[in-house]
């Protein structure tokens, strides 16, 4: 199954390359790994998508904790949460049906066109991966040319009155520490 | 799910502080840091990074006492020996480059073997690191997958904290290595410090509370378990549990069965011990584990060569696992019932707790195992550990028996890897935690020597013996030039029978008999190596010589060096074969 973690941990410099060597050296795979600043800018939020049994997360998360600059690590699947990934990608569609189809599409996707020359569109889109992904197919028969994808990003949802307290704890520790 | 906020903000908040012209140096601050730390010796080998911190451990060389190594990797091993045996954190200082990746096996060995260790490299100048520089190596990432934790300090003013913090992470928790990376320039510069800077930072050093609930329910499951079993590691000396270990389980009358990093924390010689498991442990350890209803699991990893098949270990039994390290738990083996927790303080509020038990139901329960015991006791009597005597051959465990007779069981014990490591186990019953001190997750060979040399250090009035082989012996023999420096008389017994031993057995086993590759015998005389680096070298050849030859080794007061001729071929039995259901035991030879 699809997990997304979140790991918060020191901004400084090897932080990444220890979580990442981590994985590797134990033989857990990353599917998307994105990195950055939380709401205190000592503390990075690296998000990254894995697959595994319960046990297999069970024991990334408890390895991840073992890291002595990483401050937290949780499950974000575990919870309802809200996925987003961005993509950029170029299309070869000159004036004409091709590019008439890609402005559609883009307009279906709630897409944008961030760039465009005699022959070539790039187009921005964002959303949950299967969105993405969908599009993506979609444009595929077109005549994609390049992507360049940023992996996900998650946060829990606002949900309950304890959750919600739970979130703000762990906002103010952000803030504190 | 929070790790440890505490110790992340130590770095994070450091306030930049600004050079001075005055004020002490990098070098000067790391010195003081460590004898803050109440470091009086360190194990190191000099060179061009590391140059301004010899020179003030020069000038300290009243409150810290230097040993000069002849290879890092032997550094790192006798930081380890020191650290094994007495409990304190092993300090390493070598140079950069080949300095630091000479320390990288000794390195992964403490991190398998969760010694407390802190291991201070030197690194090339800051402007210098990234292009290729002399003697310059990544070493924060070379070490990465094998270190709790550690650092590439970039100011001088971050030395104190960065120590501070070192030390408490190599002992804290289930212990490791660290290492501190200094650039040289950092060592030169010079930073407004004061003592107190170091002093206050805010380390939870208190183990959390154990869950009442768990502790109760786990001895609820001991209480009423049938054919229970205690399999208990290197957690117990780590955690100083062996007197409450032994309190439990005679409280609650359960059979022990250490691992080889466990031996020593229950005494072997117990009634209640079944010696150790796994591998190469007793047919009884194997197979009461294997019908046992209850495992409980203290300090230990569920290593493979403990467990065996892992699908098929202690296959009827719950299984109640006590860990300092949560990620050990269910990493291997997924227990009904987990304690995150320091050893010691789980068994002791397990004893308190059932010390509060009903006498009658307490009574109960030890009588209702009296069939477990009978069946542990034919177990024991039907396939005892045992070898064939030779009236022409030195037999190696005969070797390990006489040592004990002449030592009276109080010697510590250092050894390398392989089957000499495991008669060892087998064969010299230890009486106290942190009296064998062996390389047991990485199996280095070479370990024996120097760590010798670090436990003899750590212990001087006791007797200590590597027992090695003739292969790992050679890798790191130019230590006996550092013990006859700094007259530690350490005893070197070599095993030698001219072979590659273990490799050689499993060759004989389960490769046909082709003996690739495992034919040393082509060595120098150890003799005339001893006496070449100023020890005493001793031989044993035959039977009728080994007892007056051991007995002159315990009797000499400085170093020594015993070659002893063994049995060539010689197999360490029972053993599981590896990946095999761990009751499968081949207790002898075919053809014997």
């Amino acid at each position: 199954m699809r997990h997304t973690l979140s790991i918060i941990v020191a901004d400084q410099p090897g932080e990444l390359s220890r979580i990442v060597g981590l994985f590797s050296a134990r033989g857990f795979n990353i599917e998307t790994i994105s990195v950055g600043e939380t709401l205190d800018p000592r503390w990075s939020r690296v998000t990254i998508v894995t697959r595994g049994d319960d046990r297999t997360i069970e024991q990334i998360v408890k390895q991840c904790e073992r890291l002595a600059r990483v401050r937290e690590v949780h499950d974000v699947t575990t919870r309802p949460h809200i996925e987003r990934e961005m993509a950029l990608i170029t299309v070869e569609a000159s004036a004409g049906a091709a590019r008439q189809e890609v402005l559609s599409l883009v307009n279906v996707f709630r897409a944008k066109v961030v760039d465009i020359s005699h022959s070539q569109l790039i187009v921005e889109a964002s959303g949950n991966k299967e969105k993405v992904d969908t599009f993506i197919e979609l444009l595929r028969p077109i005549g994609i040319t390049d992507i360049t994808r940023t992996g996900h990003i998650a946060i829990n949802r606002l949900a309950t009155v304890e959750e919600r307290n739970g979130d703000e704890y762990l906002l103010r520790q952000g803030r504190e520490s | 799910m929070s790790a440890q906020p505490i110790i992340a903000d130590v770095v994070t908040n450091q306030p930049a502080i600004a050079p001075v012209a005055q004020g002490p140096t990098g070098a000067e601050i790391l010195i003081d840091a460590l004898t803050y730390e109440g470091v009086d010796t360190i194990f190191g080998y000099p060179g061009g990074a590391v140059l301004h911190i010899y020179d003030e451990l020069w000038r300290a060389r009243d409150r810290i006492t230097h040993y000069l190594v002849r290879h890092e990797q032997g550094a790192v091993h006798m930081a380890e020996g020191y650290a094994r045996a007495s409990g304190r954190v092993g300090v390493v200082l070598v140079t950069s480059g080949p300095g630091a990746t000479n320390a990288v096996t000794g390195i992964a060995n403490a991190y398998m073997d969760s010694t407390p260790i802190v291991v201070i490299t030197g690194q090339v100048p800051k402007h210098l690191i990234g292009t290729d520089a002399f003697q310059e190596v990544d070493t924060v990432g070379i070490t990465r997958p094998c270190v709790k934790h550690n650092y590439l300090v970039r100011e001088a003013s971050d030395i104190a904290g960065v120590v501070r913090e070192a030390f408490h992470l190599a002992r804290s928790g289930r212990p490791g290595p660290v290492v501190i990376d200094i650039p040289k320039d950092v060592t030169a510069a010079r930073t407004s410090y004061s003592r107190l800077d170091h002093v206050g930072f805010p380390f939870s050093t208190g183990a959390p509370p154990i869950d009442r609930t768990s502790v109760q329910q786990a001895l609820d499951a001991v209480v009423s378990a049938k054919r229970p079993v205690l399999y208990v590691g290197g957690g117990i000396a780590n955690s100083g549990a062996d007197e409450s270990l032994r309190s439990f389980a005679e409280t609650f009358r359960l059979p022990v069965a250490p691992t080889l990093m466990g031996l020593g924390g229950f005494p072997s010689a117990h009634p209640l011990s079944l010696g150790m498991l796994g591998m190469h442990g007793t047919y009884a350890a194997n197979m009461a584990v294997a019908q046992s209803d209850l495992l409980i699991a203290v300090g230990v990893r569920f290593d493979d060569r403990v467990t065996g098949k892992l699908a098929t270990f202690a296959p009827h039994a719950r299984v109640i696992h006590i860990d300092i390290d949560p990620a050990n738990i269910g990493k291997n083996v997924a227990p009904s019932l987990s304690i995150a927790a320091d050893a010691r303080q789980a068994l002791s509020e397990l004893l308190v707790l059932g010390r509060e038990q009903d006498e009658q139901k307490l009574h109960q329960s030890i009588n209702a195992r009296e069939l477990w015991w009978e069946q542990i006791r034919a177990w024991q009597q039907s396939q005892p550990l045992r070898f064939t005597g030779s009236p022409n051959q030195i037999k190696p465990q005969t070797v390990i028996a006489e040592l004990q007779r002449l030592t009276n069981g109080e010697a510590i014990i250092t050894t390398d890897v392989g089957q000499h490591q495991m008669w060892v186990a087998q064969f010299y019953p230890f009486k106290r935690p942190r009296q064998l001190i062996t390389s047991g997750g990485l199996g280095t060979m070479g370990f024996g020597l120097p760590a010798a040399v670090g436990a003899q250090l750590a212990s001087p009035n006791q007797p200590v013996f590597a027992v090695v082989g003739d292969g790992g012996f050679q890798m790191t023999n130019q230590e006996l030039a550092t013990a006859v420096q700094y007259d530690l008389p350490v005893k070197i017994l070599i095993m030698n029978n001219g072979y590659l031993g273990m490799v050689r057995q499993w060759q004989e086993m389960f490769y046909d008999r082709a003996y690739s590759e495992v034919d040393i015998s082509v060595a120098p005389d150890f003799v005339k190596l001893a006496e070449a680096f100023g020890a005493l070298g001793l031989r044993a050849e035959r039977p009728n010589e080994l007892h007056d030859v051991l007995a002159a080794a315990v009797a000499h007061r400085g170093v020594v060096v015993v070659d002893v001729h063994v049995s060539k071929e010689e197999n360490v039995f029972p053993i599981v074969p590896a990946g095999a259901n761990s009751s499968d035991m081949i207790l002898q030879s075919d053809g014997v």
